[in-house]
């Protein structure tokens, strides 16, 4: 039963398929290079909302998973699964997927060959991550995803790209690094309760729910800070943010809207899927330490991404406090909140992917970020600028746009919690319009002031191509939130019932959420004979 | 009953008119243009029409008609809320008021646009305000009113910005759309605590359990005064009220039929109309609702004060606006909130002429705007004069126009106030006559400056020209609901019905239960005659501020304090705007950019944070360089180490076994 189909497999190892494609294609045939890596993304997209039609929204646990041995020892196990709070967030890989690739078309022009191939393997790491279930396999994807972001950034970023990428890459490696020193941990400790340990993640999460493995205190805090560091590096929470601006500003603009659009959620993501309910006591006891750098994000990001003379800089600044929004929701702990969490994490993949694919056009044609080399655009190109109000007034959160939904969610469920924290976070709201009118206005506004300007071309087809879905899903996603959010509902209810531990009564395990153990006989044999075989440590 | 069961067909129309204009406009001319923009606005001007005769045969107890939402907007956890409209005497008025007035001003403003350039843009951005406004006034929750409340926000946000060549136009609009998020702020948290209260945001769940709350006091204030207090900073936000008002004389970069429509007639309304709205949350909370009468009487006079001193024709009219606005305050405040709401209504008759007819003027000034260089005007557009002589007299509180019932009421139900104490509604009420007394004066100062005396421009350069019909025709309109649009409120003491009081007194009776009882003492102490001396003493104010204007500016003659230093010290006060402008920025704008530049981004995010780390790696990389050199290649000093090694691995092993 812990096989249902192979969808989620397909999903993930499917733009792998298509860059092995790539390979076989002649370096210089550039067309069919392109043609060939939005197919493969264009493809992986329609499969990925099959997702929706296999997922059950209601249903609490994972869905679809499949489960496969991989190594026998130490047990690691091919495990994938999804459910409300991965769902979305492997819709919006697929869905980001192709526009990078769209809008890479005419401004990738050496190594294009490469530059398809690594989008592609990037695409498989990061679905990956969302589904992956066992912890070493998780790992393996996390890690396997940096490796083309550090080329994307490194070859065909800026002119400090190399600073940039090797930045990114040491940043996100001392995290994880700690990360995979308390996995091996969890596993070892695992092994009091399971013969021989497991990586498992639903496994663990119910030996934990019902007590059969119990963390000490500092034992607890310890993994806790493990996995925090790298998930919060990844957001980036204040004052582990300063990575982001040089990758962002540095990375090409499809690496951008990657690197915003996904690589920051799985940051948060880490944090609903792993801290949340695997460290549930530490995460309460540190919560007002987070709350307070998460503020700290949200108000900090907006005062600097004010003052930033660059628009990549301004908008990685303005992730870093949208992002804010985000952690200040999951360590608030309430359901309202947490559902504005997931919600902001898709808004901000697209209203950011979309700023910085505007800023990209602008690029393009100009060849600088720089502010002030801009002005009184909306005279030359009246559609991009009407384009980029409507994204700026997304992020800034304007109701009926999907900005709105998620900070309103976020702050209406953690003032519930604490009056201060929705307080301090709101102040947020007030200075995203200040940053994003102000820059919108030096851009837009006034009489064009640099002559070259004056005759830069509108949007063209291809750009329009990928400005258009991007507004639809703003606007839909800050109509119809009911769409989205009644999938996530359960999952996030979800992780407020994994917080508990047996000092309450205990829960009955999950569907579907101990095949490890339940149904290992029957298709695992190797797997559990190797288990009980090294059980003496 | 097709409309009150299709409610969302009246502002389903102006949206419709938005998108068609603002997506396929470009490609069409400009009658396709008007006949969209000002047809859909009207069609939905007639099923407010429609509306009204179907409302007027509703039972009481089918008031409020609340339908059912048209579907769910917010769905988390246990918070929802619904895409819902609603019907009652309160939001009657106001779609009245919106589409009525906001169709014939987009009448006008074919005639007034006519020449500009981006005029699909215009009218789309104009009638997607008509939609937003018509969701703030018909939302059924506070979630959805806040989708409007911040949506004529945006609006007038493009709407100033218009002319987006012009920086002090973008300037103005991301003026106004900033300072209304500082109000927004407030109004978020009062949401939030409303939440935390009542477990919803909808009308028909929170007004009747916060009727059935207790009375809060002056010196017990709970959570309904936080609501209230918190609300009300959004609503200083919108309706332009101290210290948020910075933000209304600016929008004035806006064209002028926007400054009549969203500046005056209908979104700086919806603060007043927020407070109304809320008015069971406010009665129960008395120092709210001090809060609110002071704020608003004070901004009243402040802002009188400064119009008095203006030179630019529509900035008079903005801050007069933001004074006539401190007056319907004042009014909930006192709890009147239904005089408060009879003013809003007036005042969008007299002050959206006003803008209009001043557009007129400049429309006939070629563009002048400045009152010093007008003058004579009288002879030349004489459909204007008359008609903004009408909106004079109305505003000035001449009797017998719209303005003098409204603001009378105000005046009487401040004085008369079951709110606070005798002598702090005495001072409230004299604050108010002072500053209808300065209405007068710098309204007829406007009046004779443009209208009379000699031209002060050069009749050669400037061809003074009458406006067109299109722009005419709404003039002559509001000019008559500017003199008799105050009938349906004539009090008692003269003998009228007061019919407007008792057609909205449904909508604020819970509001009214809570207000203290009326004493046989009070009824007896402010009675009809001393309603009417009271009256009689504003007639008198209204009086003689027309007559200061006029021995001033039309006989020319010096005042006593004129010349002196006295006299151009607060002259130059009053022209700078007591330099709230430069406090503001002195204080907020610079502090805060420095504090971001200077201190945060470059200190310390770019010395600080990334410093330490690139000292980490450049200690890592300077420490590798050190070990770097033990590697050399030179077999006497591995040979060194191996000894080394071997003698300090031994000694440890001894010491470990012993």
């Amino acid at each position: 039963m812990a096989n249902e189909g192979y969808l989620l497999s397909v999903v993930t190892f499917l733009p792998l398929l298509g860059s092995l494609g790539l390979l076989a294609l002649r370096g210089d045939d550039h067309t069919w290079i392109r043609r060939l890596a939005l197919a493969t993304a264009l493809a992986n997209f329609v499969l990925s909302l099959l997702l929706l039609h296999g997922f059950a929204a209601g249903t609490p646990g994972y869905q679809l998973e499949e489960l496969r041995p991989w190594i026998h020892w130490p047990p690691i196990n091919y495990h994938l699964g999804v459910d409300g709070l991965s769902l979305w967030l492997v819709i919006l890989t697929t869905f980001l997927t192709p526009i990078a690739i769209l809008c890479s078309w005419e401004s990738i022009g050496h190594r294009v060959k490469e530059f398809f191939l690594m989008l592609l393997v990037l695409e498989t790491g990061m679905i990956g991550v969302f589904l992956s279930l066992d912890l070493i396999l998780f790992f393996v994807f996390w890690e396997v995803m940096l490796v083309p972001m550090y080329f994307l950034i490194g070859i065909w970023g800026h002119e400090r790209r190399i600073y940039a990428a090797i930045k990114f890459v040491l940043y996100t490696m001392a995290g994880s690094v700690l990360m995979l020193v308390a996995i091996l941990w969890l596993f070892g400790l695992s092994g009091a309760s399971v013969p021989g340990g497991t990586f498992d993640l639903p496994t663990i999460q119910v030996l934990l729910q019902n007590g059969k493995l119990q963390l000490p205190h500092t034992t607890e805090l310890l993994l806790f800070g493990a996995f925090f560091l790298a998930f919060a590096i990844k957001v980036p929470l204040f004052p582990l943010h300063t990575w982001l601006p040089d990758a962002h500003v540095e990375a090409p603009t499809a690496g951008s809207v990657i690197l915003a659009g996904v690589l920051l959620k799985m940051g948060t993501y880490g944090l609903l899927r792993f801290c949340l309910p695997l460290f549930p006591a530490a995460s309460k006891e540190l919560a007002p330490w987070v709350a307070v750098l998460a503020m700290i994000g949200i108000v900090y990001g907006a005062l600097v991404s004010m003052v930033q003379p660059d628009l990549k800089k301004l908008i990685a600044y303005s992730s870093v406090s949208h992002l804010g929004f985000v952690v200040l929701g999951i360590f608030s702990f309430h359901p309202v909140a947490i559902q504005g969490a997931i919600y902001q994490m898709l808004n901000h993949g697209i209203s950011t992917g979309a700023l910085f694919l505007i800023a990209g056009m602008l690029y393009d044609r100009r060849h600088t970020h720089l502010i002030k080399e801009f002005g009184g655009l909306a005279t030359p190109m009246p559609a991009l600028s009407a384009f980029f109000l409507f994204v700026c007034l997304s992020s800034l959160g304007l109701p009926m746009l999907n900005g709105f939904v998620g900070e309103f969610l976020i702050l209406l469920g953690t003032y519930q919690v604490n009056k201060l924290w929705a307080t301090f976070g709101a102040l947020g709201v007030i200075l995203a319009a200040v940053y994003l009118l102000w820059a919108y206005q030096r851009v837009a506004f006034g009489e064009v002031t640099v002559e070259k300007n004056r005759v830069l071309p509108d949007c063209s087809p291809r750009e329009r191509l990928i400005l258009w879905p991007l507004c639809v899903m703003i606007l839909w996603m800050g109509i119809g939130s009911p769409v989205f959010l009644s999938r996530t509902e359960t999952a996030s209810q979800q992780v407020i019932e994994q917080m508990k531990r047996p000092q309450m009564p205990a829960l009955a395990g999950t569907r579907g959420a101990v095949p490890q153990l339940r149904d290992a006989p029957a298709g695992a044999e190797s797997a559990t004979a190797v288990q009980q075989g090294a059980g003496p440590k | 009953m097709f409309i009150l069961n299709h409610l969302w067909i009246i502002p389903a129309l102006p949206l419709l008119g938005a998108a068609l204009n603002g997506l396929l406009g470009t490609r069409w001319p400009k009658r396709a243009i008007d006949a969209i923009a000002v047809g859909t606005t009207g069609l939905s001007f007639l099923a407010v029409l429609e509306l009204i005769r179907e409302f007027a045969a509703l039972a009481a107890n089918q008031i409020p008609w609340a339908p059912a939402g048209y579907f769910p907007w917010l769905l988390a956890g246990n918070f929802r809320a619904d895409f819902a409209l609603h019907v009652d005497q309160l939001t009657v008025v106001m779609l009245l008021v919106v589409t009525g007035v906001g169709w014939l001003i987009h009448i006008y403003s074919t005639g007034y646009m006519a020449h500009e350039g981006g005029y699909y843009r215009f009218f789309s951005y104009l009638n997607l305000f008509m939609f937003f406004m018509l969701i703030l006034v018909m939302a059924a929750n506070y979630a959805l009113l806040f989708v409007g409340w911040e949506g004529v926000g945006l609006c007038s946000y493009l709407l100033i910005g218009f002319f987006f060549l012009k920086k002090s136009a973008s300037d103005a609009g991301k003026k106004a759309f900033i300072v209304n998020r500082i109000g927004d702020f407030g109004f978020m948290l009062g949401m939030f605590l409303m939440f935390q209260t009542f477990g919803s945001l909808d009308f028909a769940t929170v007004f009747p359990a916060a009727a059935k709350m207790p009375l809060e006091s002056m010196s017990a204030a709970g959570v309904l005064t936080a609501i209230a207090l918190l609300l009300f900073v959004g609503a200083t936000g919108k309706s332009a009220q101290l210290p948020l008002y910075v933000w209304l004389p600016d929008a004035m970069e806006g064209p002028t039929p926007v400054s009549a429509l969203i500046h005056a007639a209908t979104m700086v309304t919806a603060g007043v109309y927020v407070v109304a709205r809320s008015s069971v949350i406010f009665s129960h909370a008395p120092l709210a609702m001090a809060v609110v009468a002071v704020i608003g009487c004070v901004t009243a006079l402040f802002a009188a004060t400064i119009g008095l001193a203006q030179n630019d024709i529509k900035r008079v009219l903005a801050y007069s606006t933001v004074s006539q606005l401190g007056y319907m305050m004042l009014a909930c405040g006192v709890g009147a909130f239904s005089a408060g709401i009879f003013h809003l209504m007036t005042h969008s008759f007299f002050k959206a002429l006003l803008f209009l007819a001043a557009g007129s003027v400049i429309h006939a000034m070629g563009g002048e705007q400045d009152l010093r260089k007008m003058g004579g005007l009288r002879t030349k557009i004489p459909w204007t004069f008359w008609t903004m002589f009408m909106a004079t007299l109305a505003i000035a509180g001449a009797p017998f126009f719209s303005g003098f019932f409204s603001k009378d009421a105000i005046l009487w139900k401040a004085v008369s106030s079951l709110y606070g104490t005798p002598a702090s509604n005495k001072l409230l009420w004299g604050v108010g006559l002072a500053t209808a007394v300065l209405t007068s004066v710098y309204m007829f100062r406007l009046l004779f400056l443009a209208f009379f005396g000699a031209p002060r421009y050069d009749e050669q350069q400037v061809h003074v020209h009458e406006s067109p019909k299109s722009m005419i025709v709404p003039l002559v309109v509001l000019a008559l609901l500017s003199v008799v649009g105050g009938w349906v409120g004539i009090p008692e003491s003269l003998s009228g019905s007061d019919y407007i009081e008792h057609f909205l007194s449904p909508a604020f009776a819970a509001a009214e239960k809570a207000a203290p009882e009326v004493t046989p003492v009070h009824a007896t102490k402010y009675s009809h005659s001393l309603e009417m001396l009271l009256m009689g003493a504003a007639i008198f104010g209204a009086a003689l501020g027309a007559l200061v204007a006029w021995r001033r500016f039309m006989l020319g003659k010096p005042g006593r304090l004129e010349g002196t230093a006295f006299q151009k010290n607060v002259q130059k006060l009053l022209t700078n705007k007591y330099y709230v402008d430069e406090i503001y920025d002195a204080l907020v704008v610079r502090p805060l950019y420095w504090l971001s530049n200077t201190v945060f981004w470059r200190s310390v995010d770019e010395r600080g944070i990334d410093g330490s780390v690139n000292g980490l790696a450049h200690a890592a990389r300077a420490a590798g360089e050190r070990v770097r050199q033990v590697q050399s290649g030179n077999t006497r000093s591995y040979a060194t180490w191996v000894v080394l090694g071997a003698v300090a691995v031994t000694t440890l092993l001894i010491w470990w076994v012993k």
